[in-house]
């Protein structure tokens, strides 16, 4: 090497490490850009999340008042017969009210009583009833019960009444406050988990209503839309990836088929309501129109992603299985679609849990109406848990603000329960390689 | 050596001297009229494969022109020439691997054991049982060593029970030389194989439903000197039993493994002829030029 070159050699050597500290300094400032963005993702998961669970977690709970419930028989069985249908149909609401006036004997102006008889919730006497049903020997005994409190009655408990405010602006007068503090210093009030909250269905009463007619609703929509679409998208997509000739009319199908995917939501509504509901006279608010609606916005999703994991199999496993004279259909079956599986998946999933989360559509058909019973075929009305969560969010008692952050972790652990399933069932697929 | 060559205009033909043409006529079987501009003779006694006239376009690209040759029973022929000169797309006519490729128009009759194969009643499937192929990159199944090979048999319902299957994977592998190797783990993935040793599997996988013909587009170009002797190797033993083509850019290779050589240019077919001849005395001026390495 002559002098010249090794000069040349020795200033690109320094000019190279010169720049490598400002390299190293851009890669840095690039890597903290990078985590900079992934904690604050976090920091708005956190906060989400922490404000979802403090308030809702409080759903989950319902203030109960302890009582001593005769069942006296000349109430519930006068004639002593026991015959179903009368103690069916016996009042039982005069036990509970007779309990709370054995507690305050001194109540007896009729307003006053009507206030007493609201402390507690008129969920009680179904309580009652159901213990007497239970076991019909009860009848002329005496048992403690925890009976559900009215939610005004709970939220004063839970702290969300002040009791400093003027009298005539609470929904709790100093009355009502002077029986429950008395009740509360007796240790006959106490807050306890609410079972009913996840097994009741909706209702006007807030410390009555339930998510369960909504999850169930959520469930047979969702089993619906994925029923349908993963099906005909898988195999739309193996068509129009595998088998279709690329013309004219297969490029403007795939045009299409993106631009459904970029549709508003609302717009597929319609279309369900002007298609499913008007022309061929399917039920109105039923979890099969609302997944028919949801497949019609989750199919072009799904087509999409599945082209995508089609188009990511190697060709050369094609013309391993074309060269040992498969057919196209082998071909697909037995060596593309399974290396294809994890990414579909994927793609349901997402298409899955846009669906779960929609709520515009589904209103369009009606799933927004306020349905008390738990749905129990695809047919009956239902509603959806994001509706839900609109419909108590829009409720004036104070009692719904914790039943819609409830509703929100109940939709969110449904998601996180849908994807685990995903999740288990792709590693599945991955393993066969 | 290198096999590259600087494309030359697409449509410049190659002119083959008059005095040539007429010596390949010449040598050509009597009887047998052929019309060819190749040197050499393109026939053979015992063909078990032949193609007549085999124009193949992707479009508008004339990728084979005219080509006819006919590929011999128990022999090995090697098709050498430039990149993108068309061995592959010949190769892949000879079981129809084409018709996968839309663009794809295949002229000109080809026939296995006298059968024309581009006939309506040529059933695709069938006729990739019989003539098998192996790649140039080893695409094994991503499944297991045993799948690799029992799918083949599996398909076209050669094995009537697991024993024979048991059977018929065994003997392939023997016969590809890798039975002693992973007799042991036939239940792990072919994908975890090294190169070579999945290029083999990818030859047993072919020879399990028992072709006629075997055709290897390049198939040891991702491997290195000694798994490619093994397979040359194995190639040689095989003869035994099958017609092989081989596509290949190792002159070396083509001498070793090969009875006949066909050396293709710009999608014709120049000259084909007794390998030994070819590499030592070739009658065509641009064979000379390739062999000799005067390309690029
Ligand atoms: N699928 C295809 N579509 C269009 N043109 C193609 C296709 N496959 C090959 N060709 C063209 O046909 C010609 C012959 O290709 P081919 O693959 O047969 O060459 P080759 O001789 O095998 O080359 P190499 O030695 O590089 O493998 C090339 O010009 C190539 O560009
Ligand atoms: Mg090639």
């Amino acid at each position: 090497m002559s002098e010249a070159t090794q000069a040349r050699a020795r200033t690109s050597q320094q000019k190279v490490a010169a720049g490598l500290k400002r390299r190293y300094r851009a890669e840095l400032r690039f890597r903290s850009y990078g985590i900079a963005a992934v904690a604050l993702g976090l920091l708005f998961v956190a906060f989400l999340f922490f404000s979802i669970i403090s308030k809702g977690y409080t759903a989950f709970e319902q203030t109960f008042v302890r009582l001593e419930v005769s069942y006296a028989a000349d109430k519930i069985d006068p004639d002593g017969k026991r015959a179903p249908a009368d103690l069916e149909g016996a009042n039982y609401e005069a036990l509970v009210r007779q309990a709370l006036r054995e507690r305050f004997p001194e109540v007896t102006e009729r307003g006053d009583l009507r206030k007493l008889y609201g402390l507690l919730s008129g969920s009680a006497e179904t309580v009652v009833r159901a213990r007497v049903l239970a076991d019909p020997n009860r009848i002329g005994s005496r048992e403690t019960l925890w009976l559900m409190a009215d939610d005004h009655v709970d939220m004063l408990v839970k702290g969300h009444i002040d009791r400093n405010v003027p009298e005539d602006e609470r929904s709790i007068d100093d009355r009502e406050l002077g029986w429950i503090d008395r009740l509360t210093a007796e240790h006959r009030v106490e807050v306890r988990f609410n079972p009913k909250f996840l097994t009741g269905g909706d209702s006007r009463e807030p410390e009555q209503a339930g998510v369960r007619g909504a999850v169930m609703g959520s469930l047979f929509t969702l089993l619906v839309t994925l029923f349908l679409s993963f099906p005909i998208g898988v195999a739309a997509a193996v068509y129009l990836e595998e088998f279709a000739k690329r013309n004219r009319l297969t490029d403007i199908i795939e045009v299409n088929i993106n631009n459904l995917a970029a549709v508003p939501s609302i717009v597929f509504g319609l279309l369900g309501l002007a298609m499913f509901i008007q022309f061929f006279g399917l039920p109105r608010s039923a979890p099969l129109v609302g997944g028919l609606v949801l497949t019609l916005m989750t199919l072009p999703t799904i087509i999409i992603t599945s082209r995508a994991a089609l188009k990511a199999v190697p060709p050369s496993i094609r013309e391993a299985a074309f060269g040992m004279g498969a057919s196209p259909v082998q071909a697909v079956l037995h060596h593309v679609l399974p290396l294809a599986m994890p990414g579909m998946l994927t793609g349901a999933i997402i298409g899955m849990a846009r669906a779960l989360g929609e709520s515009a559509p589904l209103l369009m058909i009606g799933m927004v109406a306020f349905i008390a019973d738990v749905p129990k075929t695809l047919s009956d009305p239902a509603t959806v848990l994001p509706v839900q969560v609109y419909l108590w969010a829009s409720s004036p008692e104070r009692a719904f603000v914790e039943r819609t952050s409830g509703a929100i972790m109940v939709l969110l652990a449904f998601l996180l329960v849908m994807n685990a399933a995903a999740v288990f069932l792709r590693s599945r697929f991955e393993r066969r390689w | 050596m290198s096999t590259e060559i600087a494309p030359t205009d697409p449509n410049v033909r190659i002119r083959v001297p008059r005095a040539r043409v007429a010596a390949a006529a010449d040598d050509s079987q009597p009887g047998s009229k052929i019309e060819t501009k190749t040197v050499g003779q393109v026939t053979v006694a015992d063909a078990v494969m032949t193609a007549r006239r085999v124009n193949v376009h992707y479009g508008e690209k004339h990728a084979v022109k005219d080509v006819s040759l006919d590929i011999g029973r128990n022999a090995v022929i090697a098709l050498i020439g430039p990149s993108g000169c068309g061995k592959s797309t010949f190769l892949r006519c000879l079981n129809r691997m084409n018709d996968t490729i839309d663009s794809a128009r295949v002229d000109g009759s080809i026939t296995l054991d006298g059968v024309d194969i581009y006939e309506k009643r040529q059933d695709v499937v069938q006729l990739r049982a019989r003539v098998g192929m192996v790649f140039q990159k080893p695409n094994p199944f991503p499944k297991s060593i045993y799948e690799n090979i029992a799918y083949g048999p599996r398909i076209h319902g050669l094995a009537a029970n697991r024993a024979e299957l048991d059977e018929v994977v065994q003997t392939s592998l023997a016969k590809a030389g890798l039975w002693e190797e992973v007799k042991d783990r036939l239940d792990h993935p072919g994908t975890g194989l090294s190169g070579g040793q999945q290029q083999r599997l990818c030859i047993a996988r072919a020879i399990a439903v028992d072709p006629e013909v075997i055709l290897m587009d390049e198939p040891c170009s991702a491997l290195d000197p000694i798994a490619t002797a093994r397979i040359e190797d194995l190639i040689d033993e095989l003869r035994q039993n099958y017609a092989i083509v081989i596509v290949t850019h190792n002159m070396q290779q083509a001498a070793r493994v090969s009875q006949r050589t066909a050396y293709f240019h710009l999608g014709e077919l120049v000259e084909v002829g007794a390998t030994n001849q070819i590499f030592t005395n070739p009658r065509h001026r641009l064979t000379e030029d390739y062999i000799t390495g005067r390309f690029g």
